[in-house]
C-alpha cells in the first residue's frame, strides 16, 4: 500500500541548511535517509522542497485568480520535503516516518494514497 | 433478567465476536464485517436463550449471516464483497471444521488501542467490536449521544481500513508499549462504572473484568495486565460495602469488611503475586494493585498501613505522575505523617490547573484541612468539593461532613 510521508520542519530547520555551522550535519542526516529509502527498495518518488519563501499559492474565488507570495498557510512548521513508500501497512509506515531527520523537530504526517480501481 | 437468559446473551456475544475478529483479521474493513453479522447477531440474542446454544455457535452466525445476505433484494456491491467474504470464510471451515473456533480477538484489542485511533475512542471502539455491547449502552456510558457515538466510530472504523492499521499481535519488543494503551482503554470503561451505580447495575463493570480475562487467556504472562485485573477485582470485592443500608456513601477507610467479597480479594492476590514473577516489570497498574491490597490488609489487622500505602503513592507519581495520583499521596501522607504534611504534599498539585475542577482534589483538601483545625479553609474546600459532586449519596456524606464543622 502506497503512503505518503510529508516531512514539516521548522524555521530553525530551514535556516540550519544554510548555516556554515549546521549544513553538513543537517544535509547528511537527510541523504542518510533518503539513501536507506531506497536501499530498501520502498520508494515510489520522493523530493527535498524549497523553504517556504520560494512558494506562492494560488486561488480563485468568484471568478477572480488571486496570487500570494509565500504557502497556503503560515503555520510554525512548514512542509520541507516528502517520500511515497510501498510499504504493507501503517505500522510500517510509521516505522520510515520515526526514522526521519524531521521527525524529532517538527513533525511527519503519513496518509494512504487513494487506491485506484484496479489497484 | 434470568442468568441463564443472561449467559446465553454473553455467549452469543463471544460467539459473535470471535468470528468478528476471524472476518475482520482478512477482510480488514471491520464496518463491512459488522454490517455482514448484524442480522445475525441480533438473531442469536433472540433465539438462543430460549432454544440454546448451538453446537458450533460461530458457523450458526455464519450461516445465517450468508442466508440473510443472500435473501436480500437490493444488492450493494458493499453486501457482494461481504457475501463474497462469507462464503469464502464458510467453504474454507467446511463443515468439519474445528469446533472450538479459532480466536483472533487479541489482534481486534491491538487494533483497536493503536496508537492512530484516538485516545478517547479506544474503549467505546472495544466495547462494541470486542464486546459486541449495544451503541446506545455504550453512548451511555461516555455520556454522548447515541448518534454522536455512532458517527465517531464509524470514523474510526473507516480510518483502521483507510490507512491500513494492521490486524496483528505486535512483536515482543513492541508489546509492553503497545499492551499500555489496551489496558488504559479496558480501564477507562472500568472507571465509567466504578463512579456511576446506573451501569454498574448495567454490568459494565463485569464487562471491563471479562474483557481483562480474556485479554489474559489470549496473552498470558504479561505483568502489567495481570497488575491491572487484581486492581479491579480489589475495586469489586468491595462493591457491595460503598453504600450502607440507607443508602448513603461509606468512604473506604470505615467500610464494614464484612462485606467485602473474599473471593475476589484471594482472586486479586493471585493475580498481584504473579505479575511480581511475570515480564513487563513494575508498572503503575501493579502499585495501584499494591495500594488496593494495602487497603484490603485492614481486614485481617484492624488497621490501615498508610506508611506502606504513602510509600507505594511516591513510587507511583515518580513512574506516572498524574493529578489523580498526587492528590491520593497527599491524603496518604496526611494519614500517615499528619494533615500538615498532608496539606504540603497536596501542593505538589500546583502546577495542574485542571485542580480547581478536580472533586478529590478539593475533598481531601477539606479533610485536611478540617484535621487541621483551619476550619474556614476547611469549610470553603468542603464547599467546593460539594459544587464538583455529582454522585448524590457522596454529596450527602460531604455535606455531613461539613455541617460537623460548626461543632468544632
Amino acid at each position: 500500500m502506497k503512503y505518503i510521508l510529508t516531512m514539516n520542519e521548522t524555521d530553525a530547520d530551514f535556516e540550519a541548511r544554510k548555516d556554515p555551522a549546521q549544513a553538513d550535519e543537517y544535509w547528511g542526516a537527510w541523504s542518510a535517509y533518503a539513501r536507506a529509502v531506497r536501499e530498501a527498495g520502498i520508494q515510489v518518488a520522493g523530493a527535498g522542497l524549497q523553504p517556504p519563501e520560494a512558494a506562492t499559492t494560488l486561488r480563485i474565488r468568484e471568478g477572480q485568480t488571486i496570487v500570494h507570495d509565500g504557502p497556503y498557510a503560515d503555520t510554525k512548521e512548514q512542509l520541507a520535503g516528502f517520500f511515497v513508500i510501498e510499504v504493507p501497512d501503517l505500522d510500517a509506515a510509521l516505522a520510515w516516518a520515526a526514522k526521519a531527520p524531521s521527525a524529532r523537530s517538527a513533525s511527519v504526517e503519513v496518509r494512504p494514497l487513494l487506491q485506484t480501481p484496479g489497484q | 433478567m434470568h442468568p441463564a437468559y443472561l449467559e446465553a446473551s454473553k455467549l452469543a456475544r463471544e460467539s459473535y465476536s470471535r468470528l468478528l475478529a476471524f472476518l475482520a483479521v482478512r477482510c480488514k474493513d471491520l464496518a463491512l464485517v459488522e454490517d455482514a453479522l448484524s442480522d445475525a447477531f441480533v438473531s442469536a440474542l433472540k433465539t438462543w436463550p430460549e432454544r440454546g446454544i448451538p453446537d458450533k455457535p460461530e458457523h450458526w452466525l455464519l450461516a445465517v449471516a450468508r442466508n440473510r445476505l443472500r435473501d436480500q433484494h437490493r444488492r450493494t456491491s458493499v453486501s457482494e464483497s461481504a457475501l463474497l467474504l462469507l462464503q469464502q470464510t464458510a467453504q474454507s471451515l467446511g463443515d468439519t471444521g474445528p469446533t472450538v473456533f479459532p480466536d483472533e480477538r487479541l489482534k481486534l484489542l491491538f487494533v483497536c488501542a493503536h496508537p492512530a485511533i484516538e485516545v478517547g475512542l479506544r474503549a467505546p471502539l472495544m466495547l462494541q467490536v470486542v464486546l459486541g455491547l449495544d451503541a446506545n449502552r455504550i453512548s451511555r456510558a461516555f455520556l454522548v449521544s447515541p448518534y454522536a457515538m455512532s458517527k465517531r466510530l464509524s470514523r474510526c472504523k473507516a480510518k483502521i481500513a483507510a490507512a491500513n492499521i494492521p490486524f496483528a499481535v505486535p512483536e515482543a519488543s513492541d508489546l509492553p508499549a503497545r499492551l499500555e494503551p489496551v489496558l488504559e482503554a479496558i480501564y477507562a470503561a472500568f472507571g465509567l462504572a466504578w463512579g456511576d451505580i446506573e451501569l454498574q447495575q448495567e454490568g459494565l463493570a463485569d464487562e471491563a473484568i471479562w474483557l481483562m480475562r480474556m485479554l489474559l487467556s489470549l496473552l498470558p504472562g504479561q505483568a502489567e495486565a495481570h497488575g491491572l485485573l487484581a486492581l479491579m477485582l480489589h475495586s469489586e470485592a468491595r462493591r457491595a460495602a460503598r453504600r450502607d443500608e440507607r443508602g448513603i456513601f461509606v468512604p473506604l477507610s470505615e467500610q464494614d469488611t464484612a462485606k467485602w467479597s473474599l473471593s475476589a480479594q484471594a482472586e486479586a492476590e493471585g493475580h498481584l503475586r504473579a505479575a511480581a514473577t511475570l515480564s513487563g516489570g513494575i508498572g503503575p497498574f501493579q502499585i495501584e494493585a499494591a495500594i488496593q491490597s494495602a487497603h484490603a490488609s485492614r481486614a485481617r489487622n484492624g488497621c490501615i498501613p498508610w506508611r506502606d500505602i504513602a510509600g507505594l503513592y511516591d513510587a507511583l507519581v515518580r513512574m506516572r505522575p498524574s493529578l489523580g495520583s498526587l492528590v491520593a499521596r497527599a491524603a496518604a501522607h496526611g494519614q500517615a505523617n499528619g494533615p500538615g504534611h498532608g496539606l504540603q504534599v497536596l501542593e505538589e498539585t500546583r502546577s495542574y490547573k485542571a485542580r480547581f475542577h478536580y472533586q478529590p482534589y478539593w475533598a481531601c483538601r477539606a479533610h485536611l484541612s478540617t484535621q487541621l483545625g483551619e476550619l474556614k479553609e476547611a469549610e470553603a474546600a468542603f464547599g467546593r468539593a460539594i459544587e464538583l459532586t455529582a454522585d448524590g449519596s457522596l454529596r450527602q456524606y460531604l455535606e455531613g461532613q461539613r455541617g460537623r464543622l460548626e461543632k468544632l
